[in-house]
């Protein structure tokens, strides 16, 4: 069995057992660094052998699919593993500037290696119950992240983010069942073969119902999406930031998966309600950004409307639509964190993320300010970022599906976009400080600014990279598409593999 | 609030919560049970202690700080899984050992799934107390 496969739960895992015992000693978050690095690179690893061999597999405990729990990664699952040792490398590091020491004797980092797990592990999961777990995993460590600090505020988000979550999973235990009632089986690969087999199809489109119901609620989609903007802005940025980028790509991860693999039969119904939803979601998001007044406050909107660009390539369920869903994804978590990672730099030289106390940043930090520009006009899709791409792809996915109404919608939330961005810049960046004070990036002492400033440069620089050099990351996604819609390597791989 | 039905019931009952999560954990290889619902009836049993007493004293009744104990089970549940990588078998693979195996019968079965079992226990009773008590203590 391929041991790449194993890594991105195993590493964290041991890293976190590690930092947890070292987390009184400054060594603990350079054992954490240096673990999310060998993260980085296993990923690296895994990436290029699917790319080389194609979809690979491996059944734990030596139980064969479709009874053990399969891990396998296609290219959609590699790239994923990837983005997030990617994240996870360049929030660790930012921690390190920002998390307080009495946040770090109380084990934040191994919470943070725990959070990277759960993540991992759903996106390189075969079985679907594995896939709850991992989405357990993930909440339980979320939360403890949400509420670590104690402030009223942190309670107050923390526990709408774990009521309305755990509603979710208990939607997505209970279609579990019915699934496994169904067909009897929870490997997804033999779920797609087993699925056309049933025969009362109307109990099959209920149970894809509970399940875009599920995951829609992990993914921020219309109208389940208002935990989102309750509990993102309370928490350490640093959290704000992985939790950005990470979490609600996971559920749209999870709707991409179902919704091509399993429930691909009844396209006109789930997946024409899936587009309503995912334009909802769009307008709905940019909307609540616009009339926000907080930095934090209109990032945590802007996840929700973007989430519908997603959603919305997944639901057109075109070789285009999927490959602008898969290239948004990737897109969207490298500019998401970054822009919050920008955030807190702002409240830390400004004092606050409330937009009416921000102000001079452009006069007095402006390496922040341009690094600022890249990620929020990469976000609102300006050419030649990645975000201009990214919604080009969708778009033009869009209009070849003769969906004009959608694309444009599409548009104009694009450019209300740019509305709320501007907003930002013109209250924090453009004019001076409300109370004339001189936020400079040198306030900051030396080794703490280099932890914070360092994966923002590296995160801009890659929007940059993905938006000037867009041919290969296109090719890519082209084939994760393909694989998406046609995953006959994806089954025979899981299925056929002896263990 | 102190409820005298509740500390009286809460002193036989938090005994009895406890043997029983011990044998769901046991129990769980073959039948319903495991680590994962073992550890959730093993803090239901702090938990009901936290709330007849005090968060104090369930904390002291403990003697070690719960998420002490759930990273100590991130950890034995890694050397459950990792130990068949020894064995050249894949991850998670269960290595049994048959203690006083003869002709008629199969002697006490110990494995690695045990240990992995055992870490699980041990960190959701571990994770869960260390929620539940800090959120008791908020208030």
């Amino acid at each position: 069995m391929s041991w790449l496969l194993v890594y991105p739960i195993v590493i964290p895992l041991l890293t976190a057992v590690l930092t947890y015992i070292l987390r009184h000693n400054p060594a603990g978050r350079w054992i954490s660094v240096a673990g999310t690095l060998a993260l980085l690179l296993t990923s690296i690893m895994l990436l290029a052998s699917v790319i080389r061999d194609g979809v690979i597999a491996a059944q734990m405990s030596d139980w064969g699919a479709p009874f053990g729990i399969t891990l396998v990664a296609d290219y959609l699952g590699a790239v994923m593993v990837v983005i997030t040792a990617i994240t996870g490398l360049a929030t660790v590091v930012y921690c390190i500037g920002e998390i307080p020491e009495r946040l770090e004797r109380q084990g934040f980092f191994a919470l943070l290696q725990v959070l990277l797990m759960g993540v991992c592990g759903a996106f390189v999961t075969g079985d679907l119950f594995n896939l709850y777990v991992w989405f357990e995993v993930m909440l339980i460590s979320s939360f403890g992240l949400l509420v670590m600090g104690g402030t009223r505020e942190q309670l107050d988000g923390g526990v709408k983010y774990v009521a309305l979550n755990l509603v979710s999973t208990v939607m997505f235990l209970a279609g579990v069942g019915i699934l496994y009632g169904i067909t009897g089986t929870l490997n997804m690969a033999d779920l797609h073969l087993a699925v056309r087999e049933v025969e009362n199809t109307g109990l099959l489109s209920s149970v894809a119902v509970m399940f875009m119901v599920a995951f829609g609620v992990k993914a921020a989609l219309f109208p389940l999406f208002f935990w989102l903007p309750a509990s993102y802005h309370t928490p350490p940025i640093a959290v704000s930031a992985i939790f950005a980028g990470l979490l609600t790509k996971v559920g749209v991860y999870a709707l991409i998966r179902v919704f091509t693999l399993i429930f691909d039969q009844d396209v006109g119904y789930t997946h024409t309600l899936m587009l309503w939803l995912a334009v909802a979601t769009m307008v709905m998001g940019v909307l609540g950004a616009a009339a926000m007044n907080d930095f934090r406050r209109i990032l945590s909107f802007h996840i929700v409307s973007q989430i519908g660009y997603m959603v919305l390539g997944l639901a057109l369920f075109t070789p285009l639509g999927l490959l602008g869903a898969v290239f948004y994804l990737v897109h969207h978590i490298i500019v998401k964190a970054n822009l919050f990672f920008i955030a807190g730099v702002a409240k830390r030289i400004g004092g606050s993320t409330d937009l009416s106390k921000l102000g001079g940043l452009y006069a007095h930090a402006p390496v922040l300010a341009f690094l600022f520009l890249i990620p929020a006009f990469s976000l609102a899709g300006f050419p030649p970022l990645s975000g201009f791409w990214a919604k080009f792809l969708v778009v033009k996915a869009a209009l070849d599906a003769q969906m004009w109404v959608v694309a444009g919608i599409a548009l104009a939330v694009g450019l209300l976009t740019v509305f709320s961005m501007t907003k930002i810049w013109g209250a924090a960046f453009w004019p001076d400080h409300p109370e004339g004070a001189k936020p400079r990036l040198g306030d900051i002492p030396v080794f703490e600014r280099l932890a914070m400033m360092l994966p923002i440069g590296a995160l801009a620089l890659l929007t940059c990279v993905i938006g000037l050099f867009p041919e290969p990351f296109v090719n890519f996604a082209e084939i994760a598409a393909g694989q998406l819609l046609d995953p006959s390597d994806y089954i025979s791989t899981v299925l056929g593999v002896q263990p | 609030m102190q409820s005298l039905i509740l500390t009286t019931a809460t002193r036989l009952l938090v005994a009895l919560l406890l043997v029983f999560s011990v044998y769901a954990l046991l129990r769980g290889h073959n039948l319903p049970g495991g680590g994962f619902i073992g550890g959730l009836i093993g803090a239901t049993a702090f938990i009901l202690y936290a709330i007849a007493a005090s968060v104090d004293e369930a904390r002291a009744a403990l003697l070690v700080d719960p998420s002490n104990i759930a990273v100590a089970g991130l950890g034995a549940a890694a050397i459950g899984g990792l130990a068949s990588v020894l064995a050249g078998k894949p991850f998670l693979t269960g290595l049994w050992l048959f203690l006083g195996a003869s002709e008629g019968g199969k002697g006490l079965p110990l494995s690695t799934v045990l240990i992995f079992d055992t870490g699980v226990y041990l960190a959701v009773f571990g994770g869960i107390l260390t929620l539940v008590f800090a959120l008791e203590e908020e208030t």
